[in-house]
Parts: structure tokens; C-alpha cells; sequence
């Protein structure tokens, strides 16, 4: 399942709602991702995250659905947040059901760093010498290609 | 042809979204690059460096060879940074 929304969620209903009714799911993992209070020294007063309406739900479920494709998974959900942020925030929540552990850890591992290298999100943080667009980390295209197949 | 910007190449250009009608010798994304760049200082400045630019065209990410036609929807923004 994919949700885009300006809301905050409640992972433990979350999770919860993902595993309920299929007890062939032994296992569920997730990722959470925060709003940190500092960056390249800075304290950060405020996150804007911008969005690609129409795309971002495209690449989420293009992203979710080669998930499935590649791992025997019973269910997945990503959750991202948009608009204006506070430290502490939640800002995304991946998860991923299946019947073993392997596979729920690895899926909930891919999904975050594909998701960091293809939604089309744009963070904005905001310190007191003003607002910067975060810059892209070449460490998150290597966490993002040990997940390419070698036939790419 | 609808163009989008995003991010700071929003900022740049002073807009979020608009039609154009692609002219015909663009045939291509970083042909309509180059004509967007001629139409005021504020699209030179967004495209300055295009190195780091990112584009879509119909909501799927695409190298700058990529081939237009009109009525695609065609997106500008920085390397995405959400997560």
C-alpha cells in the first residue's frame, strides 16, 4: 500500500493493520525515517518537503511492486509525509510482511533505498541563517545500487 | 507541452508549472534545455549547471537524450533527497 500525505501516522496501528488477518505472516520490519535537529553544523528549526504529485505515487509503486517481484512478501506498505516539518517528525515508514524474517528485512532494506534515490521528494531545511535545499549524498546511490541487478 | 519545476529550479525560474508549444528543431530534453535557457535570466540561472538538473519525461526519470513530442508532460528538478 502507498499513502502520500501532509498527516502524521501511528506506526504501531500501522503495523498492526498490515499484519492483521494472515497469520501465514511470521514476520514484519519496518524503517522509520525523523526529522534530525542538525546538519553540516547547523541547528534545523524546520523541514518543507516538495513533491511530484502524480509521480511520486508512480515510482512508490513502481518501487513496491519490484519489492514483491523479488522477495515472497504477504504484504508492504511506504508512507511519506510532505509539506512543513518539525525536528522529531516522522517523515517516512516502510514495512514489509512475509513469512520469514530474510525477506521481510531485506524488502524493507531495498525499499527505503530505492525510495531515497527515485521519489521525486526535494527536503528544504531550515536553520536560523536561513533555508537550504539538502543536496543529494553520492552514499545514498552506492546503498541504492547494491540493490541493482546484475543484468542492469 | 506541459514543463514543471521543482525544488530550487522552481525558485529559478519563478514557476511552478507551464504550457509551451515545443518548437521544431527541439526534439529532444536537453534540446528544450538550451530554448528554455534563451528565455530569460531566470531559466539561464536555473540551468546553469545541468549537471545538477534531473529530469522526467511523463513521470518516469530519463537521461537528457531523451526524445519529446508534444503534449508529453516533462519535469526539471534537483537529484531527488526524500526519505
Amino acid at each position: 500500500m502507498i499513502r502520500v500525505q501532509q498527516d502524521d501516522f501511528d506506526p504501531g496501528q500501522e503495523l498492526d493493520a498490515l499484519a492483521r488477518g494472515n497469520a501465514a505472516i511470521g514476520g514484519v520490519c519496518s524503517f522509520i525515517g525523523l526529522v534530525r535537529d542538525f546538519a553540516d553544523g547547523d541547528s534545523i528549526t524546520a523541514m518543507t518537503l516538495e513533491h511530484y504529485p502524480g509521480m511520486t505515487e508512480k515510482q512508490l509503486a513502481d518501487i513496491e511492486a519490484e519489492a514483491q517481484a523479488r522477495w515472497p512478501l504477504d504484504a508492504t506498505l511506504i508512507i511519506h509525509r510532505y509539506g512543513e516539518l518539525k525536528p522529531g517528525d516522522r517523515i517516512v515508514m516502510v514495512a514489509c510482511a512475509s513469512a520469514h524474517r530474510e525477506a521481510a528485512f531485506e524488502a524493507c532494506h531495498f525499499l527505503i533505498d530505492w525510495l531515497k534515490t527515485k521519489a521525486p521528494f526535494w527536503k528544504k531545511e531550515h536553520a536560523r541563517s536561513g533555508g537550504k535545499w539538502v543536496e543529494a549524498k553520492d552514499k545514498d546511490d552506492v546503498a541504492a545500487m547494491r540493490w541493482r541487478k546484475d543484468e542492469n | 507541452m506541459k514543463v514543471l519545476y521543482f525544488a530550487w529550479l522552481k525558485e529559478k525560474t519563478g514557476i511552478g508549472q507551464e504550457d509551451v508549444d515545443l518548437p521544431g528543431d527541439v526534439t529532444d530534453v536537453a534540446g528544450l534545455i538550451d530554448w528554455l535557457k534563451s528565455r530569460g535570466d531566470g531559466y539561464a540561472s536555473a540551468f546553469a549547471d545541468v549537471t545538477t538538473v534531473r529530469a522526467a519525461v511523463n513521470q518516469e526519470h530519463v537521461p537528457f537524450d531523451h526524445p519529446l513530442r508534444n503534449g508529453d508532460e516533462v519535469a526539471f528538478f534537483p537529484p531527488v533527497t526524500g526519505g
